[in-house]
């Protein structure tokens, strides 16, 4: 267990850093699946066996393929000459290495946390499922109206407009 | 350091790193890629905090971040259909060369 979350942490990290920083968008994008199914790992070894594979069935299958794609759609070079950064690059680093080591700080001092790590009892699927059909049947309701709401939305704005011109083929400018 | 620091350690590390692409990619795919990260982090945490912060309700944690997968899977569909539509308007998804309001 010790073995695999090291192995996994410094994994997700390392992967996390290469989509982050990398010049290449499709580099970008499988570092992004390897991130997303260290985090499934990292799942398991919290004993949240249906949170992994519902992990790998969302990121590391569905949202990965959409943003593979939306690469492919918004092409105009593979590889990125210009700048990769829009704003100052170290100012946003800056701002971000500030609020995850405030985070860290934060963690390594504080005594509200449990002193003893008593691992609570691995929640079964059964029990997931039975707190999902009783205590939470309005927050899956509204879920599930947003994924359909959502659902529309994306397919409305990706929609083409009709063509201006007879031609019809050029999207207008 | 207990199993729970190192998970929420682990999980600080990740949100900077997102929270780092969100502020400095030019690219819009790659700044919401960033937000994912983010939003895996929080997933551990929570993950974690179920696990090791006590034994109040152990399920509450996993239903919340199953929750949080589903709004997070809209909320990528519905900003990879914005960058669509804006490539459509501009040609570029660069986020610098997109800073009218108007289109």
């Amino acid at each position: 267990m010790e073995t695999a979350f090291h192995l996994l942490a410094v994994g997700l990290l390392v992967a996390a850093v290469a989509a982050m920083s990398l010049r290449h968008l499709v580099h970008c994008a499988l570092c992004l699946v390897a991130v997303f199914a260290a985090a499934a790992g990292l799942f398991l070894t919290l004993g949240a066996e249906f949170l992994a594979f519902a992990q790998v069935l969302v990121y590391v299958g569905a949202i990965s393929i959409l943003i593979v794609f939306a690469m492919l759609l918004t092409r105009t070079r593979a590889v990125d000459a210009a700048s990769l950064s829009v704003r100052p690059r170290a100012l946003g680093v800056t701002a971000a290495g500030a609020v995850a080591g405030f985070v860290i700080a934060a963690v390594l001092t504080s005594r509200a946390l449990p002193e003893k790590a008593a691992a609570a009892p691995a929640v079964p699927v059964r029990e997931l499922g039975r707190e999902l059909m009783t205590q939470q049947v309005p927050a899956l309701l509204a879920v599930g109206l947003l994924l359909t709401a959502a659902l529309l939305g994306a397919v409305v704005l990706a929609l083409r407009e009709p063509p201006a011109a007879p031609s019809g083929k050029e999207p207008r400018a | 350091m207990s199993p729970l620091e190192r998970y929420l350690i682990v999980a600080a590390l990740l949100f900077g790193i997102g929270l780092a692409g969100a502020l400095t990619r030019r690219n819009a795919i790659l700044v919401l890629a960033g937000i994912e990260l983010m939003l895996t982090a929080v997933n551990l945490n929570l993950i974690a905090f179920g696990r090791y912060g006590g034994h109040a309700a152990p399920a509450a944690g996993q239903v919340f971040v199953l929750f949080v997968i589903a709004v997070a899977a809209a909320e990528t569909a519905v900003g990879l259909a914005l960058i669509i539509a804006l490539f459509r308007h501009r040609r570029t998804v660069q986020l610098d060369e997109a800073d009218e309001l108007r289109g």
